[in-house]
């Protein structure tokens, strides 16, 4: 009986294991498909899709090339602004909203907790109920560069930071901070030597959540941004439509494999942190 | 609790002479980036105007203009329905593949790390892998993802399945993780079936994580907006009775961008008025799940 029911689990897990094996498989045909199609001649992509790229379609890295400057903007240009507001954005929501956090969840005053309570309501707001708004404030007060842009994002993404911190910082014990106190740190030394250290894992998650965010997000920079001088990546892609009317296929998917192996590979390097990060974004509600 | 101490009461008199410093940054980029516009928007959504500067008040009228416009109306009943079926779907697939991978498999891992991947891809670029892909495959009965309906509703269904269920995974694989596994044994003693485990005694166990699931996958589904610019467009576009013409794959926030910025957009405090309308729903529906939760944490 018991020998029975054993064997008959362990079929089940093989069967559920080619099962999902299969699923996966499914899972990364789109990203295969990309590979295959960014290899192809432009004209071939749209009749031969799922065809590997061999004899007449063979386009080499003639797409690669070609994407460079396709669209009437340097992809690498888009690269470079890509990377400089994403770090810039993120550097910045975490430092201030983590004091800010800190200084909210310890000060505990009115002031303090109307702040709280806005960012928590903030996050509810879908972006397009600020949109206009947003972009005609960022371009009056010239937040419309790359350079200053991020005080944007620290504006609209704070809402989340807050929140994750304060969450944090309230589970520490306050008396690691006063026996600092004690031996002579101001607040500004507490702060950056004793809480920002203890601080860390919550670092990681906020910053990968605001890292994903800013770097996929179009909507955003699209409106704020003078969109012939400065492109991100996701503005680039999404202009490449509209350049000519026309649209080379195979240089498009040249383009969306470059600007997906940064992700992939930043993915397989700090999983672990991403997935546990995600997670812990997702319990806002 | 540092109120007892008086030692505590002193640090934070201290803390508070370098308020300006902790709060200044964020206060001033959260007034900029959230606080003004926010105001201003609501005020605006009752406005008249072209500029900002020369804004007429007129009451609900904008309101009362975005409630009779069609192509708000019909991107209001496909972004229900595509946020209904697209929650369904994703959310069961999403636990049965949890739920799969919670079984001791080997390779889990690896699975797992797949079925996430997509997560990190941008919208745009989503949007784009998948209209070359479903072209693909439509070119051969000539056709394409843009002439369609049917067919532009599903493919952003497939889209958002296959971006999302990674996501929603792995908060199930948390929820199946944290159920005791005397629960589970003593369900084998008393002899219960393997779908009588599942739906008495693992399915209750994981409800916080389905009401988490279930509402993110819902306001993710009205928010929806990079993807269906980049695969549809809003395409096709369908001429009514009356000479108007409807994007009969736009969604609501897709339908409020173009009232704003289309080339022939007059009406930016009818685009205003629709966008507070959409925020009372998305908000609602977070101010909703709040309340269920909390609910449902009182009942534990």
């Amino acid at each position: 009986m018991k020998q029975q029911s054993i064997a008959s689990e362990r079929r089940s897990k093989t069967i559920l294991s080619v099962v999902l094996a299969a699923i996966c498989v499914v899972y990364v045909l789109p990203v295969f498909a990309v590979v295959l199609n960014s290899f192809k001649i432009n004209t071939f992509v749209k009749t031969d899709t799922f065809a590997m790229p061999r004899g007449e379609m063979w386009a080499g890295f003639d797409n690669f090339v070609k994407g460079m400057t396709f669209g009437n903007y340097p992809f690498i240009k888009s690269v470079l602004y890509s990377v400089l507001i994403t770090v810039l954005s993120t550097f910045l929501i975490l430092l201030f909203t983590s004091m800010a956090a800190w200084y909210i969840a310890r000060v505990n005053s009115v002031f303090c907790r109307t702040i709280y309570y806005l960012c928590v309501f903030s996050m509810v707001v879908p972006f397009q109920m600020v949109m206009f708004t947003l972009s005609k404030t960022a371009d009056k007060l010239r937040f419309n560069t790359p350079w200053t842009i991020p005080v944007v994002y620290l504006g609209f993404g704070a809402g989340l930071a807050i929140f994750m911190f304060v969450g944090f910082v309230k589970s520490i014990p306050v008396e690691i901070e006063e026996a600092a106190a004690i031996d002579g740190c101001g607040p500004i030394r507490t702060f950056f030597s004793v809480v920002l250290p203890m601080l860390k894992p919550t670092l990681i998650s906020v910053g990968i959540l605001e890292i994903m965010w800013v770097w996929n997000d179009y909507l955003l920079p699209v409106l704020v941004l003078d969109i012939n001088e400065y492109r991100t990546i996701p503005i680039h892609i999404q202009y490449l439509k509209g350049s000519y009317g026309t649209v080379d296929l195979g240089a498009t998917m040249a383009l969306i494999l470059l600007s997906i192996i940064p992700v992939i590979v930043f993915y397989l390097m700090c999983q672990k942190y991403i997935i546990k990060g995600v997670a812990a974004g997702a319990v806002k509600g | 609790m540092s109120k007892k101490i008086s030692g505590g009461n002193s640090t934070r008199r201290q803390t508070r002479k370098w308020s300006w410093l902790f709060m200044g940054p964020v206060v001033a980029a959260f007034a900029i980036g959230f606080v003004w516009p926010f105001i201003q928007g609501i005020y605006l959504s009752f406005c008249k105007f072209r500029l900002i500067r020369d804004a007429q008040f007129i009451g609900f009228g904008n309101y009362l203009t975005a409630l009779q416009d069609q192509t708000f109306r019909s991107a209001f009943w496909y972004t229900a329905g595509f946020a209904i079926v697209s929650l369904v779907l994703i959310n069961v697939l999403a636990f049965a593949v949890a739920y799969a991978l919670t079984q001791g498999i080997r390779g889990s891992n690896l699975y797992r790390t797949v079925f996430f991947m997509p997560n990190l891809i941008g919208g745009i670029v989503l949007g784009y892998i998948w209209s070359m892909i479903f072209d693909g495959i439509l070119h051969r009965y000539g056709t394409s993802i843009v002439e369609n309906q049917t067919w532009g509703f599903w493919g952003l269904v497939i889209l958002v399945c296959w971006q999302q269920i990674g996501y929603m995974m792995i908060i199930y694989i948390a929820g199946l993780q944290a159920v005791p596994e005397e629960l589970h044994e003593a369900a084998k003693i008393d002899g219960a079936s393997k779908w009588q485990t599942l739906f008495k005694v693992t399915i209750p166990n994981v409800m916080p994580s389905i009401t988490i699931c279930t509402f993110l996958s819902l306001t993710n589904g009205f928010k929806l907006f990079d993807q269906n610019l980049a695969l549809t467009g809003g395409m096709p576009i369908v001429i009514q009775p009356d000479g108007s013409s409807v994007k009969t794959t736009e969604m609501l926030a897709l339908n409020i961008y173009s009232t704003f910025y289309n080339s022939n957009a007059k009406y930016p405090g009818v685009a205003q008025a629709k966008a507070v309308l959409f925020f009372i729903l998305v908000a609602g529906l977070g101010l909703a799940q709040l309340a269920y939760t909390r609910k449902r944490e009182v009942q534990q």
